[in-house]
């Protein structure tokens, strides 16, 4: 009979399911970093001035910023200059349908169970596949295209509707950022855009897989999404990679604009690869995402399920400037093995009766480190401001740690602000209650941790619930036997 | 006859304290078996080293249960195999509704036994109808396991899950504590209802009150890690009104 510690130690020496590499030609760039790169990559894309315009003012001033170290993380030095910045699938230009594309790219999409064919259809989910830095297949644009509703690769965005890129592209996450927003905005290579025009209710889940898949490939992914007046959409964004001995930089930004009486759910699962139980390995995921409630009675809802990468450094946040607009922000991290996470978000109150609320859930196993770290911020002119803020976590076997760091600047005396705080073990008690009803440890340690995330998981479209459920479970079980 | 359950000289310690010195017992099918004792005589050690707790180390003696070593089985074998306890503070387990973890226990102990799973829509007409006969409120078990249930509600809720799991060996580990006299009547009316000729009840209990409504076969009185004295029903009574320290006399004078 094993010991519950024994068990949990167990749970960490799990394989990761998605460690495979697809072997395809790419057509990559040197490695390193200079603006004949960043030339290069423009021209490759035909981008207009404007675009490498601003590349380059991105690149300039990253030369004179400094790698952040507050975060709590910790990895050796990234050599930047011996990252590829550029690299592209070979493959024929401008497809017509999924007929025409790599089916070894399809058979890499159906092991990672991306449901990009004709079944998806009936779940009413439309994919924009990304396969390392480029677009390669999209659905249902026809259907949404019907309702105006513009859901295309980055790419096509700049080409077809440069307007639009003009207006908002860093209108929410400026190039000068920070210092690996700034290093996406010099390099992004593509990425998704959404534009649900006034008043329509987009009616599908909009759902983006990205992979990373060339080795030494910095991932730059660039995200925008704008809700017009009146409009809402929901848009999920689900992240695996294949199994790698060198670590791989992970720099996306995501801004969302949403306007008067407009919302924008945004639902993330990030499962990729974590590293080997020693450490060896996994993804750095440095991600800048925010979003701005732009319009008045505008919402902006963030869910992320994050159990993979090796560093997660992340803080999905909203700037609630139209007076009763609302922000959310329900997590559930999950460090196992030697993980790391630092994450939690940003509320930033600058209208009137403005409301957020961040429920963050964070769990750790193995010698994981787990850590929320959240700012809610009342400017002067947010009168009757409230925010409620829950943080929890959930520490499983004696050597990970949980920490919280949460900031609290308010500049306006009607404002309301609640903070709760709580730290559990999961209880050999609550274990043993289980085991004596007949429950194994490891099924009883996945229905005690899938309590503990209820929260969060209600906020998931539903269909996605499952998904993170079954992830959360292939993340904390096992070797238990 | 096979014994449901057969204990021979068990010894058990926790952290080199020596709390069991020898417990012998045997509970033969349909009998229901009453261990009393103060606190501290190791009444709840025995109910938790029987239902497989890790937290004591066995020391000495064996223990049977329908003829197979019970101390070699892991606690979710037990319970496969048809054992068990009613927990004297039954854990919140926060999220996890109440529906759903019964119906994986239940399955889990279907799954040992070779036995088909109950799908996810037979298993609340089968809990309506243990509910029914129990005369139990079935409304808790739409609520995350024992969270915020006050003490009655989650003594009725151990006894709704013994009655669905159906165990041959129901262990009652102080079931009493902590209940007014109402709760305590619907809790062993519960148990009542669920006596049979092929279960076997244990119920370990500091007071007699319980055995008011639950009236043993035999009487087991536990001193300082020992069965010291064991007799019929009456005994409780006995014990009630002249206390433990006439046992403890007793034994002395026998010394």
């Amino acid at each position: 009979m094993t010991t519950t510690i024994e068990t949990i130690e167990g749970l960490t020496q799990r394989e990761y399911k998605y460690g495979f590499v697809t072997d395809i030609e790419t057509d990559s760039a040197p490695p390193g970093l200079n603006e004949d790169i960043i030339r290069l990559i423009s021209l490759k894309k035909g981008e207009p001035e404007f675009l490498l315009e601003w590349r380059l003012k991105a690149y300039r001033k990253w030369l004179t910023m400094k790698e952040p170290t507050w975060a709590f993380v910790n990895y050796p030095p990234i050599d930047y200059q011996a990252l590829c910045y550029y690299s592209a699938p070979k493959q024929l230009p401008n497809l017509k349908s999924l007929d025409e594309v790599d089916p070894k790219l399809l058979e890499t999409y159906e092991k990672l169970g991306i449901p990009l064919i004709e079944q998806k259809r009936l779940a009413g989910v439309a994919v924009d596949a990304v396969f390392d830095s480029v677009s390669v297949a999209t659905t249902y644009k026809k259907e949404l295209e019907e309702h105006g509703i513009i859901f295309c690769s980055f790419t096509d965005a700049v080409k077809n509707h440069p307007e639009l890129i003009k207006k908002y592209l860093g209108s929410v996450v400026p190039y000068t950022d920070n210092y690996f927003a700034t290093l996406n905005s010099a390099v992004f290579t593509d990425g998704s855009f959404v534009y649900i025009p006034k008043g329509v209710k987009c009616p599908l889940e909009l759902s983006t897989y990205f992979r990373i898949n060339a080795q030494n490939t910095g991932q730059f992914e660039r995200t925008l999404i704008i809700a017009e007046e009146g409009s809402s959409v929901s848009y999920l964004e689900g992240c695996t990679a294949p199994k790698r001995d060198e670590n791989q930089l992970h720099a996306a930004v995501v801004e969302l604009v949403a306007l008067d009486n407009a919302s924008i759910k945004y639902s993330t699962i990030q499962n990729w690869y974590p590293g080997d139980e020693n450490g060896r390995g996994g993804i750095y995921n440095f991600v800048t995402k925010r979003g701005i409630c732009q319009g008045k009675n505008s919402k902006i809802s963030w869910t992320q399920v994050e159990t993979g990468s090796a560093i997660t450094w992340k803080y999905p946040s909203c700037i609630l400037k139209g007076d009763n607009s609302i922000g959310e922000f329900y997590s559930v991290a999950v460090t196992n093995a030697h993980q790391q996470a630092d994450t939690g978000t940003k509320m930033i109150h600058i209208g009137k009766n403005t409301r957020s609320t961040i429920v963050s859930k964070g769990i750790s196993a193995g010698v994981g480190q787990n850590s929320y770290r959240g700012l809610v911020r009342i400017m002067k002119g947010a009168d009757n401001a409230r925010n409620f803020s829950q943080c929890d976590s959930m520490l499983l076997g004696d050597k990970c740690g949980a920490h919280t760091f949460p900031y609290l600047e308010v500049a306006n005396p009607t404002a309301k602000v609640e903070h709760e705080a709580s730290t559990s073990k999961i209880g050999e008690d609550q274990i043993f209650y289980c085991n004596q009803r007949g429950i194994s440890t490891e099924d009883a340690v996945s229905m005690i941790v899938h309590g503990f995330c209820k929260e969060v998981f209600k906020e998931l479209p539903m269909e996605f619930a499952v998904e993170a459920r079954q992830l959360l479970s292939i993340s904390l079980e096992g070797s238990v036997g | 006859m096979q014994a449901m359950l057969q204990i021979d000289n068990l010894q058990a310690s926790i952290e080199e304290k020596e709390i069991l010195k020898g417990i012998n017992l045997t509970i033969n099918p349909g009998e229901v078996h009453a261990i009393m004792g103060v606190n501290g005589s190791g009444k709840s050690t025995l109910a938790n080293i029987l239902g497989g707790r890790e937290d004591y180390r066995v020391t000495g003696g064996e223990v049977k249960f329908l003829g197979k070593d019970l101390l070699e089985m892991a606690p979710e074998v037990r319970a496969g195999e048809g054992l068990f306890l009613a927990f004297q503070y039954p854990v919140e387990l926060p999220g996890v509704n109440g529906m759903y973890f019964l119906r994986t226990a239940l399955n889990s102990i279907k799954k040992y036994r070779g036995e088909a799973e109950m799908g996810v829509r037979d298993f609340p007409v089968l809990l309506k109808e243990k509910a029914r006969l129990l005369q139990l409120d079935d409304s808790l078990i739409n609520r995350s396991v024992n969270e915020g249930f006050s003490g009655g509600e989650k003594k009725r809720n151990e006894i709704l899950q013994m009655s669905v799991l159906e165990p041959k060996l129901c262990i009652l580990d102080e079931t009493d504590s902590g209940l007014d006299i109402d709760a305590l009547q619907i809790v062993a009316d519960g148990v009542n209802r669920l006596r049979s000729p092929e279960r076997s009840f244990l119920i370990i209990t500091h007071y007699q009150r319980l055995l008011d409504y639950i009236v043993p076969d035999f009487v087991h009185v536990m001193i300082d890690g020992q069965i010291v004295k064991s007799g019929p029903k009456e005994l409780a009574l006995e014990l009630e009104s002249k206390g433990y320290n006439w046992v403890r006399e007793q034994m002395s004078t026998v010394a």
